[in-house]
């Protein structure tokens, strides 16, 4: 059948830009590809190499999750599929200079940055993030340098109770010799084996019935071996756990069920609820180090519904006295976070900074966002997909749905013969990566092929195969760049 | 990936797509139902590979009767379910699910996934 779009111009294929090279943009990809298998894909990822948090995010000791990768390998072998990496949009390459060229453009580049607590000594020495404590042990370039303070001091607070903060306590307190058979970097590996960590705490504000981490991952932590588990208070969980719904009735077992394991073990884990932390103490104010964390107990707002997944709670002035608990190093795990790409603005692309999301209705932008509403004026040939679309929560399951779904709603208006960009003008020039190659080479850029990651991924098993080791992970991206160029 | 039958040991095992056709397919005891779907191209994502790490492989088993022939999830499989979208009574992962002569004849619906995913929407997946 022909499209409407195709009256605009002549036939040519449709072509749309993907920025993002994560699960959202290749789910997106395929799921576009497969319906309408003569789109072409440009798809534009600001590292020289792809997957995104896959790589950069998931740990290094679940490398069965990674198994995604297989098929967005599959995707990238599509004739009508092309990588662009090492560009970095709204950087090396505007919005606006890309628009002229594409039918659409789907904004897939995930979240970036992460949350501030926003508390007295949030930049001491021994204060982390826990999102650079994650790419410094995945091997993200320019992460190297971190050097957390393993060696300092044996107890460790991660304030939330995500899986993110789940895999930071983890990795934390696994032996080294199970992580060395893992593709984390020879750097991370060599200052772990020298870590004194014997204690950590995950702090939470709220109780185990709102937690946000997944029954896998604090399965996991239970059962490592030679790490106790604090039991956690009984009352905080309800009578009778069959009243709940399945997923966290499940959790609530396991949770009631673990007790402490004997004193013999050499580490601990526990979960400690119901606090907010008010500062980080160093030693003395002469010293610019982390030695202690204040934090004010909190209450639920409502009592009688703390046993709901969305019970909220609050901290009073009059509460009674702080809890304080000694700490050598602190992980802050409060969320991730998307930031407009600039340039947004320049496309009429609004961005909600309070959520950082891209407004959308099943992924296609909208000039205002409001729950329950479908069709909200949406902004002819722009899409979104993956945390930009709807947060920085969820696992790849969840990105993949919901990449899907913006998948549909590009196939189903490209069909249905829906206005695309540059419609006002007569339509694109469907140009797409040849309408700004110039320009982006005009900056010096050198812009890496799928055979380019190829070439660094052969380099990089080889490296680990020398090592027993999956992969050694290139960490640099000059090297990365050499390696293609020799 | 699948192997064939062998002959006088073919199993039927039927799978109802999204858009609620049925796809029928006589298959070897042993194989699981990720890699049959894969192997006849139905959409059936199966993203960890069948390591039992995602819910993208989620099933939704028709009658009963099949469901109590099977041996039970074990933990990993319910945390893994845990996390599926439209879970029912008779979920179960595709790839944990192999073909055996008690299973002849099952018939499993794919989950449509018809849902608004809007924002806050990961959290309400929960049944009784
Ligand atoms: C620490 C951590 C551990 C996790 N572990 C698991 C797990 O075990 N199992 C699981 O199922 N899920 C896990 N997740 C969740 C999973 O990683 C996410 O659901 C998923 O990666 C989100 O996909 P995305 O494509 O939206 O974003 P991303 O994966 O972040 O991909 C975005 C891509 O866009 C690129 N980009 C950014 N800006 C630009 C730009 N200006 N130009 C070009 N490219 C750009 C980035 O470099 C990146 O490659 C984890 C997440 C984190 C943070
Ligand atoms: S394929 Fe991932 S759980 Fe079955």
């Amino acid at each position: 059948e022909q499209r409407a779009w195709h009256s605009i111009k002549s036939f040519r294929p449709f072509r749309l830009a993907i920025i993002g090279s994560g699960p959202a943009g290749f789910y997106t990809a395929s799921k576009v590809m497969r319906r309408h298998n003569t789109a072409r894909i440009d798809m534009y990822e600001h590292l020289p190499i792809p997957f995104g948090l896959v790589r950069y995010g998931v740990a290094p000791d679940h490398p069965e999750v990674k198994n995604c990768q297989d098929r967005f390998d599959e995707c990238a072998e599509l004739p009508n599929f092309h990588f662009f990496g090492n560009v970095n949009v709204g950087f090396d390459i505007s919005l606006a200079e890309m628009k002229p060229h594409y039918d659409a453009i789907c904004f897939a580049y995930g979240a970036s940055k992460d949350r501030r607590l926003g508390i007295p000594g949030e930049d001491l020495e021994g204060v982390y993030s826990a999102r650079d404590f994650v790419a410094w042990y995945n091997g993200l370039p320019d992460y190297a340098d971190l050097k957390p303070r393993l060696d300092e001091g044996s107890d460790v607070v991660v304030i939330g109770q995500g899986n993110v903060a789940l895999d930071v306590a983890r990795v934390l307190l696994s032996n080294v010799d199970v992580l060395r058979k893992t593709d984390m970097p020879e750097y991370a590996l060599e200052l772990l084996s020298r870590s004194k960590v014997s204690s950590v705490r995950a702090v939470g504000r709220r109780g185990p019935m709102q937690g946000a981490f997944t029954i896998k991952e604090i399965r996991e932590l239970i059962n490592l071996p030679n790490v106790s588990f604090d039991r956690i208070n009984r009352d905080l969980f309800p009578e009778d756990l069959k009243t709940l719904p399945r997923a966290r009735r499940r959790i609530a077992e396991l949770l009631v069920k673990s007790r402490t394991t004997p004193l013999s073990a050499a580490k601990s884990f526990s979960l400690d609820f119901l606090l907010s932390p008010t500062s980080f103490n160093s030693h003395s104010s002469t010293q610019n180090q982390l030695s202690q964390i204040t934090f004010q107990q909190t209450h639920y707002t409502d009592p009688t519904t703390k046993f709901e997944a969305s019970a909220t709670v609050s901290t009073d002035d009059q509460s009674p006295k702080p809890i304080i608990l000694p700490a050598s190093m602190a992980f802050r795990s409060i969320g991730y976070k998307s930031e407009p790409l600039p340039g947004l603005s320049d496309l009429h692309i609004p961005f909600n900074t309070a959520t950082g999301t891209i407004p959308n209705a099943l992924g296609r932008v909208t000039l205002e966002s409001t729950p329950g509403v479908l069709e909200n004026s949406p902004l002819p040939g722009i899409y979104a997909a993956g945390w930009v679309k709807r947060g920085p929560t969820g696992v790849i399951a969840s990105t993949m749905e919901d990449a899907f779904a913006t998948a549909e709603s590009i196939v189903k208006d490209l069909e249905s013969g829906q206005s695309m960009l540059n419609y006002e003008n007569g339509g694109s020039t469907g140009l797409g990566w040849e309408g700004i190659e110039q320009i982006v080479h005009g900056k010096g850029v050198r812009r890496t092929s799928w055979e380019d990651w190829r070439r660094i991924d052969e380099v990089e098993k080889e490296r680990g195969w020398k090592l027993g080791k999956e992969r050694e992970k290139i960490t640099d991206v000059g090297e990365m760049l050499r390696i293609v160029d020799t | 990936h699948i192997q064939k039958p062998k002959p006088g040991e073919e199993r039927k095992i039927t799978f109802i797509d999204k858009d609620g056709d049925e796809h029928t397919f006589e298959v070897a005891d042993g194989d699981n139902l990720l890699d049959i779907a894969q192997a006849n191209d139905l959409e059936m994502e199966g993203a960890c590979g069948g390591s039992c790490a995602c819910s993208t492989c989620h099933v939704i088993v028709r009658d009963e009767s099949y469901y109590d022939k099977m041996d039970e999830p074990d933990d990993d499989e319910n945390d893994m379910l845990d996390l599926a979208f439209g879970l029912t009574e008779t979920s179960r992962l595709g790839c944990q699910v192999k073909m055996s002569k008690e299973l002849d004849g099952l018939v499993v619906k794919l989950p449509t996934m018809t849902r608004n995913l809007q924002a806050s929407d990961f959290v309400e997946k929960e049944k009784k």
